[in-house]
């Protein structure tokens, strides 16, 4: 190796190292670290016996770990579920009428965007006072519009409350998805719109043969953040129900589980780093495998530009 | 535009429908500026104000709630406490993220796509499932209960997509750059910091925001490693606040103004760079 050469992997390594280094100890040895702890029996913060899949067969199968498990789950689905239903194809829906330009979108597009750059505990404590079952301002208007029946006990009620956080945390995001659509939206070229105009397509059909499988990339995205983000739930639930996901665990997910798992706030009281770990590993590979599967299913229909 | 509406030419059915989403969404927009204006009104009130006319203007506008919040509720600390946290970080992120992205696109060698994945391991994975380890880990450094944990942990965090982001953007710039810099007798360093990070000026003010932002707005980390209250940020600060006075409504309106209206004057002020920031990671 020449002088020179040597002399420029030294400036490399003293541009790459720093940042590597922070990245290797903080993100890629603590996620490695959550894989090798999940294998093992803890007692407290200190790592015993090795279990193998021991901890992973506790969530699957072992009271109460496994019915507060898969109740989790099933709310972080029903949050994916919501969300796509509720928020992302409403934000198509604002998304292309911006882009057309409906009276009023530059408005839009600067207003819907504001709760974005809100904080989740925040936004979380806001509605929290506003859905207060006597003294909050929506039953209270409800009530004075004699809508009396609608009054109801929003994040008290094991049914509603779920939906009704998922609600606020759509208050708080729809103008992502909208305004990231409408981006998709004007980035194709006018040359499609122009030729599909021509040949007599009228909105509907422009909307669903020219422009949907256009914006392919960008439902793919919105998908795979959704994903992410449902699997990950948790300041909304603490802010508004609490650790334990109340009331009666209706509103528990993975992320308090995994929480009140790994600090000690579940059943006897003691952390389980194990089960905790084995918790955590569980919302990676769910997580990753999702978002995979998704990003494979709809890079299919995307269609060549 | 051909996309443009249109509206005159259209049928009864095609303006019904077009009245009827005009209609949604005028909807959402009352629905975001409604709960604000009263949240801001609402904060100049006294709790039995609020309860016996919350429609209504506030009778006056004393500042006594924002006083009482700041001083008494501590907000003034947490303010200060999460202006320090991320900007520390994002001076090291940006540090050392267009250091790392300097000497991956500006220089070419065998290594050079397997550090760049390294970097892009971390982009998706959520990093709170992996909280157990680094929660351990901080204790064993003696870290634990310090701003520098959350510095540290933040600037880790961001440095993924600011790596990528400021990778994509050095990548476009001419090789030529480096080499008349060179001849000139420019050092490595000064080509990284004289040359290149200059012309990517507008992608560190994308990285910025797209990291600051959340950053800013976290509560997760601060939960975990922190426990001395003079040191928690202002999310975490605010959990506090709400515990402790609960069924004061008038300073709990009061602090989530002080939390909601400076980022809403941040944004009317940036409101391009915002959008434009925060959906880079879903733009391309």
């Amino acid at each position: 190796m020449t002088n020179r050469n040597v002399h420029r992997n030294l400036w490399i390594g003293f541009f790459v190292l720093p940042g590597l280094f922070l990245v290797g100890l903080f993100i890629i040895l603590p996620l490695f670290l959550s894989l090798v702890n999940s294998a093992f029996a803890w007692e407290g913060i200190e790592r015993r016996a090795f279990v193998g899949l021991d901890n992973f067969a506790s969530i699957f199968s072992r009271f109460p770990y496994q019915k507060r498990f898969f109740n989790a789950v099933r709310n972080n689905l029903v949050w994916f579920t919501g969300t796509m239903l509720l928020q992302n194809s409403t934000g198509l829906l604002f998304g292309f009428l911006i882009s057309k330009r409906i009276r009023g979108y530059r408005l839009y597009k600067s207003v819907f965007f504001i709760p974005v750059i809100f904080s989740i505990v925040a936004v979380g404590f806001l509605w929290t006072l506003y859905l207060n079952p006597q003294l909050g301002i929506v039953n209270r208007t409800l009530k004075e519009i004699g809508l009396k029946r609608l009054a109801l006990s929003w994040l008290g009620d094991t049914r509603l409350a779920t939906p009704t956080i998922i609600a606020v945390n759509i208050w708080r995001w729809l103008g992502f998805p909208t305004l990231v659509f409408h981006a998709g939206i004007n980035s194709i070229p006018e040359e499609n719109l122009e030729a599909a105009t021509l040949d007599g397509a009228g909105d509907w059909t422009m909307f669903w043969r020219v422009i949907f499988p256009l914006i392919m990339p960008s439902i793919t995205i919105i998908t795979v953040l959704t994903l992410i983000g449902s699997f990950n739930v948790f300041e909304q639930i603490y802010v508004m129900e609490g650790l334990a996901g109340g009331p009666y665990y209706s509103t528990d997910t993975l992320g308090t589980l995994f929480y009140r798992t790994a600090f000690g706030a579940v059943d006897t009281g003691i952390p389980q780093i194990g089960i905790g770990s084995a918790i955590g590993v569980v919302i990676y590979l769910l997580t990753f495998a999702a978002s995979g599967i998704s990003a494979v299913m709809l890079r299919r229909r995307e269609v060549e530009m | 535009m051909i996309l443009r509406m249109r509206f005159r030419e259209a049928g009864l059915p095609g303006k019904t429908l077009y009245l009827f989403f005009e209609l949604l969404l005028a909807t959402y927009t009352v629905l975001i500026l409604l709960p604000l204006v009263n949240m801001f009104l609402s904060s100049f009130k006294s709790t039995r104000e609020i309860f016996s006319s919350p429609y209504a203007l506030p009778r006056e506008f004393r500042l006594d709630n924002y006083l009482q919040v700041w001083v008494r509720g501590r907000f003034g600390r947490y303010m200060l406490n999460s202006i320090a946290v991320t900007g520390l970080a994002m001076l090291l992120d940006l540090l050392l993220g267009s250091m790392a992205a300097f000497g991956i696109a500006r220089y070419r060698y065998r290594l050079n796509t397997a550090i760049y994945l390294l970097f892009l391991s971390g982009i998706m994975l959520p990093l709170k499932a992996a909280v157990i380890p680094l929660f351990l880990l901080l204790k064993r450094l003696g870290l634990l209960n310090t701003t520098t944990s959350l510095v540290l942990v933040y600037a880790a965090m961001s440095l993924p997509s600011t790596v990528f982001i400021l990778t994509g953007f050095m990548r476009g710039l001419p090789q030529d750059l480096d080499d008349a810099a060179r001849i000139d007798g420019c050092s490595e360093p000064g080509i990284y910091w004289r040359v290149i990070l200059p012309l990517v000026r507008p992608a560190l003010a994308i990285v910025t925001i797209y990291n600051a932002i959340p950053i800013w707005n976290d509560f997760f980390f601060p939960l975990v490693f922190i426990q001395s209250d003079d040191l928690k940020t202002l999310p975490l600060g605010m959990t506090v606040f709400f515990g402790q006075y609960q069924t004061n409504w008038a300073l709990l309106f009061t602090g989530l103004s002080i939390a909601i209206l400076p980022m809403i004057a941040l944004y009317l002020m940036l409101s391009k760079q915002f959008i434009q920031g925060l959906t880079a990671g879903a733009i391309k």
